[in-house]
């Protein structure tokens, strides 16, 4: 499996460091909203197709990357720098349903 | 006040880590001709400067005014010349190497903490350089990239590693690169790029 860094070009996944679902939203730190944080800690929409992830290209330039794979194909259909906060592909992304 | 008479002050010497293991002259199958050779450079300085985002021709320049070296825009985008190099290994990140000491003070008023930082890495990296017309050929058996002169262009610096050690790489040369390892694990690799060039031949300056 290949990841395009936006810095580094094509990678070997070794490189790379999986650092969760990118889909989810941390509510504010001071937040008191146990709905937020329970659907930040534990809900995963776990698509069987496109999904928003974020990797670290640790093993390389050492940023923070967005990232959309498809879980069935291991395809990585976008990748971008997480700084900004914009997801890449811009949809939650729901799969091939 | 007793006045204390100072000894005559001595320059530390330098040690290096691959001291155990470097031995000059001839090894592996060299019979029909050394096809690389392997040497430590020892800089004097290794910088890492850092830009804040939106600072980074700030810092590029200041890199400039001290050095004398142009870097070019792109990622990984770097110069070489003579004694001093400089290369792009992250986004505003670069990796500024010279072979005399005290490079960082020469940066202390130009880089302001608006523009970015500047960690002093002389100690904590050691240089090591390959070159000969089988360099990219041992390169290729230890690090995932592609080391062919349009993919890898003259000047040009690399962040990878090699089973966990962490490298940058810069292309100093048509067929000469100059590999930078953290120090506590620059033996073993080293130990590593030797045996790697082995079938080779190889020449330790
Ligand atoms: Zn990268």
């Amino acid at each position: 499996m290949l990841i395009t860094c936006p810095y580094c070009g094509p990678r070997d996944v070794i490189e790379f460091t999986y650092q969760g679902d990118g889909n989810r939203e941390r509510p504010q730190p001071a937040s008191q909203d146990l709905d937020a944080w329970n659907a930040y800690v534990y809900d995963r929409l776990n698509p069987a197709g496109d999904h928003n992830e974020i990797w670290q290209h640790s093993g390389g330039c050492r940023a923070h990357l967005r990232v959309v794979r498809n879980t069935l194909t291991h395809e990585i259909l976008s990748t971008a720098f997480a700084r900004g906060g914009h997801k890449s592909a811009g949809h939650k992304a729901g799969g091939h349903q | 006040m007793v006045e204390r008479q100072l000894p005559e002050r001595q320059l530390p010497e330098r040690l290096s880590p691959l001291e155990p293991v470097y031995h000059p002259g001839s090894h592996g199958n060299f019979e029909h001709g050394v096809d690389v050779i392997l040497s430590e450079t020892r800089p004097g300085s290794i910088l890492q400067l850092a830009a804040w985002p939106g600072e980074e021709k700030r810092l590029m320049s200041g890199i400039y005014k001290v050095t004398g070296l142009a870097l070019p825009d792109g990622a990984g985008g770097g110069v070489v010349n003579g004694a001093k190099a400089a290369f792009g290994f992250a986004p505003g990140k670069f990796t500024v190497v010279d072979e005399a000491e005290g490079l960082a003070s020469a940066f202390t008023g130009l880089i302001t903490p608006s523009i970015g930082t500047i960690t002093d890495l002389s100690h904590g990296r050691t240089a090591i350089r390959i070159s000969g017309p089988k360099a990219e050929w041992v390169m290729a058996k230890l690090f995932a990239i592609d080391f062919a002169l349009p993919a890898f262009p003259l000047g040009a610096g690399r962040s990878t590693n090699h089973h966990d050690v962490f490298a940058q790489i810069q292309r100093t040369g048509g067929d000469q690169f100059d590999i930078y390892v953290f120090r506590s694990f620059a033996r073993s690799f080293w130990k590593a790029l030797c045996h790697a060039s082995e079938e080779v031949g190889y020449e330790v300056h």
